[in-house]
């Protein structure tokens, strides 16, 4: 079978998984984001319960695999009385993981702003709250897109590990595909490309893009 | 660059009075920027010439070109009456190879603005590293050699010291040491004292004064000490645009310099101090 | 709710134990490789020729853009299809080894170009020999910032070895995965691989950090 041929007959299955990694990409991002600025706020608190709690999270999610958190997802989260059907496990796992690291990611960022503009708006009576929200986190957002770039690649990877739980995603198409052709180098190749084309052609030219917003918006272009 | 004309240019410097240094219309580009443009400068054995001049003149070039840390585009250079840039090769000048350039290498010795000691050896094992692994000393000659150079320079009780654990001054000390053990014919000195703290300048130009009245090496200096370049230099070149615009004995340039813009940049320097 | 049993727990922990060494061992393996390989692909982009840095980059961009998974899948298949059988094993420790190569080549960049210009023209005033160079000035120093990369990724393949287990390589996942069809349970399993490798990861993540200030130290450094 000619790639021409194979592609006629199996585009279809490989564009709708693709189209499913691009959509579990987009929900784990937006968990993940969520996570880390909550996370990476809880681990700047005074409250050592506070700091504690996003501590235990962070080194829990860092310190085991991605596969391991999401097999413990699906298979032994219903032991407990929650059961996430396969798709929500899915981006939930991929979402809380990259979530930890864009944590420690956030707080490095936070403090990575100029003592001075601490000590400013403290000059001013800003409340520390107001203070984070109108001075730090805005500076740090610039600080902590570059990382977010890299994150979001690693994120989009890890969203082919839902193949295994059955999530009919790009990497659980082509692994069908495989199986019943065995066409390996077509199926897998035609993944790796997809895959790099969303890497470095989508979410690297998002986040340029997104950066020089960023940076026009602080009015520092 | 490859088909330059050399025919010009002799295989090797012959006679009585061979320059150890010397720059044969040597010319230097970045690009479109000539920072040196056709300069002639010859640099007796023994004699100390120190480089003045403007930021941008090109001073610290014509000392990168000399150690070979820059290449150059036209003319040829000589250091001891042989070719540095090029190699004789069937009768003629062509471009010197990495084979040619290290055994030229050996005559010239560098001391640089910011030192550059190797922060992961002590002071003694910077001085020993390159006469050991160089020029193949057994290790106790060069080690006893080295301590001797510290011991000069006032650096003996430092020397189990890294670098990091060392001022400027002393860093910049050291160095010197370093460069001497290479036994070089030629040393280079770039504003060696430009990154220390006044109080320390003087700790480093003691000891090059002291290399000027005991030991009868070449010397090429770049400053802008004017009154330590008037003390010790025999001659002083003072640059400008890539050209030496005025030099002569260090009383005569200082005292009654003769072109306008070496007067211009003289009381400006007077004044700044 | 917490059915969870003790005497089950301590029947299957050997087996575990047993798979952790596995575990262990495809990572070190893979390391091993990812620690050489990474090493020649920042050189050769090092090298004067345009080509090979061209090619080289590109093809470093291509690994860590692309999920490891697919590429463990791919290594795997592919040989078969053109005739060359690859065992497991085999197959597993070139994906994670290229992988990882990938990664800590950029690493060793990072610390490389860290090295200031000053050092290799020191390097050059005292005729030091480019080997000599590289072995004696630069890659000491450039050593050192490059340490916490290197244990992150140590750290990392280590955590990225359960993916083997979709080509049937031993190791804890696929021993857990195994005694959960075996059994029907699921819990004992899948907790206790999540502890060893928190019982793991964590001490060497913090020894790693040890080892990095032990010898910033013996260099002189700070
Ligand atoms: N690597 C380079 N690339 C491009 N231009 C360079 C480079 N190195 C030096 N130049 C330019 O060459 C000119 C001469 O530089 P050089 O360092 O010799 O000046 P200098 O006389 O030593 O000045 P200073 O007193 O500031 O040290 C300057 O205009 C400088 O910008
Ligand atoms: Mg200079």
């Amino acid at each position: 079978m000619s790639y021409v041929e194979f592609l006629s007959q199996y585009g279809d299955r490989i564009l709708s998984g693709t189209l499913v990694t691009m959509v579990l990409t987009v929900l784990a991002a937006a968990l993940a984001v969520a996570i880390a600025l909550a996370a990476g706020l809880m681990r700047l608190a005074p409250n050592v319960l506070v700091r504690g709690t996003a501590t235990v999270y962070i080194e829990i999610f860092r310190g085991t695999s991605l596969l391991v958190q999401l097999y413990w997802i699906f298979f032994v989260l219903p032991l407990f009385g929650i059961t996430l059907e396969k798709f929500t496990a899915g981006f939930v796992a991929v979402g809380m993981n990259l979530g930890a690291y864009g944590a420690e990611v956030v707080r490095g960022a936070i403090l990575s702003v100029p003592k001075g503009q601490w000590e400013a708006a403290l000059a001013i009576n800003m409340s520390p709250a107001t203070r984070m929200r109108r001075v730090i986190l805005p500076q740090a957002l610039l600080i902590m897109l570059p990382a977010w770039g890299n994150l979001l690649i690693e994120l989009l990877k890890g969203t082919a590990l839902v193949a295994l739980i059955a999530v009919a995603d790009l990497m659980f198409q082509v692994k069908q595909i495989n199986g019943t052709t065995f066409l390996s180098a077509e199926t897998f190749g035609t993944a790796l490309i997809i895959y790099y084309i969303l890497a470095r052609f989508m979410i690297t030219p998002f986040m340029r893009w997104l950066e020089r917003f960023m940076l026009r918006k602080v009015g520092r272009v | 660059m490859t088909d330059e004309d050399l025919s010009g240019f002799p295989l090797a410097l012959e006679g009585p009075d061979v320059p150890m240094v010397s720059f044969r219309t040597v010319t230097k580009r970045y690009g479109e920027l000539v920072v040196l443009d056709a300069l002639n400068l010859d640099v007796a054995e023994g004699e100390m010439v120190t480089v003045i001049g403007p930021s941008g003149s090109g001073k610290t070039t014509v000392l990168r070109m000399l150690m070979t840390l820059e290449t150059i585009n036209g003319g040829v250079i000589y250091v001891d009456g042989k070719p540095l840039t090029h190699m004789p090769r069937n009768g003629r000048l062509v471009r010197a190879d990495s084979r040619h350039l290290r055994q030229m290498r050996s005559n010239i010795g560098m001391c640089f603005q910011h030192f550059n000691l190797f922060p992961h050896m002590t002071a003694l094992e910077n001085c020993m590293e390159g006469p050991v692994h160089v020029l193949g000393i057994p290790k106790a000659e060069a080690r006893a050699r080295s301590e001797e150079l510290l011991d000069m320079v006032g650096m003996a009780d430092k020397r189990d010291q890294h670098p990091s654990r060392l001022s400027g001054g002393q860093q910049q000390r050291v160095a010197i040491a370093r460069a001497l053990a290479m036994r070089p014919k030629v040393m280079l000195f770039d504003e060696v004292t430009s990154a220390l703290d006044p109080e320390v300048i003087g700790e480093v130009t003691n000891v090059i004064r002291r290399l000027v009245a005991e030991h009868n090496l070449t010397m090429l200096m770049v400053t802008h000490q004017m009154g330590f370049a008037k003390d010790i230099s025999d001659r002083v070149c003072f640059f400008y645009g890539g050209r030496i615009e005025e030099q002569g004995a260090p009383d005569e340039l200082f005292g009654n310099p003769q072109k306008e813009r070496t007067q211009q940049f003289l009381s400006a320097v007077k004044e700044a101090n | 709710m917490f059915d969870w049993r003790w005497d089950f727990t301590w029947q299957i922990l050997p087996r575990l134990v047993i798979a952790t060494g596995n575990t262990l061992m495809a990572a070190g393996f893979g390391y091993a490789i990812a620690v050489v390989l990474g090493l020649v692909f920042a050189l050769a982009q090092r090298t004067p020729s345009r080509t090979l840095t061209f090619v080289v980059r590109e093809a470093v961009e291509f690994i860590r853009s692309t999920p490891l998974v697919l590429q463990i899948f791919f290594v795997f298949y592919v040989g078969p299809q053109f005739g060359l059988r690859l065992s497991p094993w085999t197959a597993g420790m070139i994906a994670i080894g290229l992988h990882y190569a990938a990664y800590l080549s950029e690493v060793y960049r990072g610390g490389l170009d860290s090295v200031p210009k000053g050092q290799w023209e020191a390097a050059t005033s005292l005729n030091l020999s480019t080997t000599r160079t590289y072995f004696r000035v630069i890659i000491p120093q450039a050593l050192p910032p490059s340490l916490a990369g290197m244990g992150n990724y140590l750290v990392g393949i280590f955590k990225d070895t359960p993916m083997l287990s979709v080509i049937g390589v031993a190791e804890l996942m696929h021993t857990a995965t195994a005694i959960g069809s075996e059994t029907y349970r699921y819990l004992e399993p899948y907790t206790l691989v999540g502890l060893i490798f928190l019982a793991i990861s964590l001490p060497t993540a913090a020894g790693i950090r040890v080892f990095e200030r032990w010898v910033r130290r013996k260099l002189g450094l700070s």
